[in-house]
């Protein structure tokens, strides 16, 4: 049987929507719809007036080369965020799930960095990786790397995505571990009864029934290196050297607030919108289908 | 094929909790074991301490002549059933029986012919395609038996495997299990809290409470000479009455100043010291007997279990059961005259609550 409420006045369903629809559209539909605004309009040198150029700021997004380096930037940044943290918070939770002594400890300490701020965990990171002032950097050097992440751009990305990473093993570490200690105890044992070393039950039994918090953490952790690093990138990097660790959002806030061409950033910002809704899309259509079992 | 023994096992759980206190048992090979006891008697950790699945805290287990203790759980050559059979969630009915022999390098076809042939005897092979969830917990539960069958293990190790089913199916699969059983010929180790299914099941019955072997014997050694008063009252359904009593001589006791003749008592009891007489209900009858001692018995109640009717009254003051067929005494009867077959009375130690029958 359907459940539904029955209101004897035609009004009062709209009222009571209406909190939650003047939040989203005060919130989110407002200023999503200025941006499409601005991102087809052009402002003069001095920002004093603004004329309609239709697609002209998308067509010459299109033609800077800088912006598919942005492009190509999120993508590495982003699989290696996303596979990393992935990768390593699975392994902690492993360890966490096997009830070991200190474990609860060991638990906590783990979703610490979650607390920290992306800003204060860049500056973290600058400290220990700086080139002249870092605490781990003579180490480095001492062992043959010339290490100078203001001046080399792999080494820059290379920090961004440590501290990215490190950032997030705590958020996904708590998805895993509930993940795993859902899975019944006496399906492992079953499993080891059946002749599964650790290594096969891993692949074959808990790596599958965990797809599901798997993939909604692939869809998050996306999410999160696409616009949630901002600060962290804003801290240790700042988009440098010579735009090489600009991502897609750290391009939309150089162009429009440093730059101050807000048409550019605006049109960004709209594809980046666009990217967004498709991940969802798909998350959702996922989520709804396939991935349980 | 293996029998299993067991040699003074214990377990020691964290925080010094003794779960299983040194237990010795042998069972022979290509034969039905129950372990059965109350909740929390350590049933389930003996069985897993067989299975692999925890560590022996002391003593040996064997299976057929090989010492098991430090063997992992996969090399034990052992099948294990438990109570929310434990499929693979996200494999179909095939995969799921097929997966322990997979996992040995069995040759594809030899698995498919196994397969097949487990899903034709457990009436299964429509399922095949389906994932666990998509079954029944009768079929489930049917699943789970073909995943033990398929490896051809030495010993089958089942947990309360039929608790989660309603009683009609319990009863239905417990007749399959007992038959196939059978038909297979491979040492079982069953445990239950379900006396009904330990007596039925078992050619050797084990019962434990408090982390001790109570006592071991066929399931009717067990039920007529009942070594305790605990396996005397939790062996046999209504539970055995017991009464307060005195000894009289050789061959008699009293109970509220009511002679009862024994065969079965111990030689040398002082006369005038205490002991407990159990009789069963479905023991006694109402009327007298040549040779039958009497009892008399003021009735509170009556039960009617369709074919069976339960009087509850109370004899020499204690609370008392007694199961007649129905129709043969009348319902509204307030006070019964019974009469006890003397090979039917036990004897219990008050103190010591052992038997105190012949030696
Ligand atoms: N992991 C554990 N840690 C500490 N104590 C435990 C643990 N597992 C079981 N116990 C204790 O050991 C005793 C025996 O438990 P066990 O599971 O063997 O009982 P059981 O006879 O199978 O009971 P049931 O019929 O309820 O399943 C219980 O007192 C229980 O509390
Ligand atoms: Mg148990």
């Amino acid at each position: 049987m359907e459940k539904r409420a029955l209101f004897s006045s035609k009004f009062l369903p709209y009222m009571l929507l209406l909190p939650q629809l003047a939040i989203t559209i005060i919130f989110f539909y407002l200023p999503a719809s200025q941006a499409i605004w601005q991102s087809f309009l052009m402002e003069d040198a001095f920002g004093l007036s603004s004329e309609f150029v239709g697609f002209e700021n998308y067509r010459y997004l299109f033609q800077q080369p800088e912006y598919y380096r942005a492009m190509v930037n999120t993508a590495v940044f982003s699989t290696a965020v996303a596979v990393l943290s992935l990768a390593c918070s699975l392994l902690l939770a492993t360890q966490a799930d096997k009830n070991l002594r200190g474990g609860e400890a060991y638990k906590t300490l783990l979703i610490w960095p979650y607390a920290v701020a992306p800003a204060i965990a860049g500056v973290l990171w600058i400290f220990m990786f700086h080139p002249s002032l870092g605490t781990l950097t003579r180490p480095i050097r001492a062992v043959g790397i010339d290490w100078n992440p203001l001046l080399n751009g792999d080494h820059a990305m290379l920090l961004l995505v440590l501290s990215a990473t490190w950032k997030q093993i705590s958020y996904n570490f708590l998805f895993f571990l509930a993940g795993l200690q859902s899975i019944p105890k006496s399906v492992i044992e079953a499993a080891a009864i059946d002749g599964a070393g650790p290594l096969r039950r891993f692949w074959t039994i808990i790596f599958p029934l965990l797809s599901p918090t798997t993939f909604f953490l692939i869809v998050v952790n996306i999410v999160y290196v696409f616009f949630d690093t901002f600060g962290i990138i804003d801290a240790v990097t700042g988009g440098g050297p010579a735009g090489q660790t600009t991502t897609l959002v750290y391009k939309v806030y150089a162009d429009g607030r440093l730059g101050g061409d807000l048409g550019g950033s605006a049109a960004q910002s709209v594809i980046l919108m666009v990217i967004v809704i498709g991940l969802t899309a798909i998350q959702f259509k996922y989520v709804e289908r396939k991935v349980q079992y | 094929m293996a029998g299993v023994t067991l040699d003074t096992v214990r377990k020691v759980y964290a925080g010094n909790v003794e779960a299983v206190k040194g237990v010795s048992l042998g069972i022979e090979d290509g034969s039905f074991c129950v372990l059965v006891g109350p909740s929390g008697c350590g049933k389930s950790t003996l069985l897993r301490m067989i299975a692999g699945l925890e560590t022996i805290s002391g003593g040996t287990v064997k299976i057929g002549d090989r010492v098991v203790n430090q063997i992992e759980p996969a090399d034990r050559d052992i099948a294990m059933v438990f109570q929310n059979y434990a499929l693979y969630p996200h494999m179909s009915v095939y995969d799921n029986m097929a997966y322990g022999l997979k996992n040995r390098g069995t040759p594809k076809d030899e698995i498919e012919k196994r397969v097949k042939e487990a899903a034709r005897i457990l009436a299964i092979e429509s399922f095949l395609e389906r994932k666990p969830r998509a079954l029944s917990g009768g079929q489930r539960q049917r699943v789970a038996m073909g995943r033990a069958i398929v490896r051809k293990p030495q010993v089958f190790l089942f947990d309360e495997p039929l608790s989660n089913l309603d009683a009609k199916l319990r009863v239905q699969m417990r007749v399959e299990i007992k038959r196939l059983q059978r038909a297979l010929g491979v040492t079982s180790i069953y445990v239950t809290h379900d006396q009904v299914e330990a007596m039925t099941l078992s050619d050797k019955l084990v019962v434990m409470s408090g982390g001790q072997i109570e006592q071991v014997g066929t399931p009717s050694d067990v039920y007529r000479r009942p070594e305790t008063r605990f396996v005397a009252t939790f062996i046999g359904s209504p539970p055995m009455n017991i009464l307060p009593g005195k000894v009289e001589g050789p061959g008699r006791v009293s109970v509220g100043g009511q002679m009862i003749q024994v065969t079965d008592m111990r030689d040398g009891l002082a006369p005038g010291s205490a002991i407990e007489v159990g009789l069963r209900p479905e023991d006694v009858q109402a009327g007298t007997g040549a040779g039958f001692s009497a009892l008399t018995m003021d009735v509170d109640f009556v039960e009617e279990l369709g074919a069976t009717q339960l009087f509850h009254g109370k004899v020499a003051g204690a609370e008392f059961v007694v199961q007649a067929s129905t129709g043969q005494i009348p319902a509204d009867t307030r006070s019964l005259t019974l009469s006890i077959d003397p090979s039917n009375v036990h004897l219990f130690d008050p103190q010591t609550t052992k038997r105190l029958g012949r030696v």
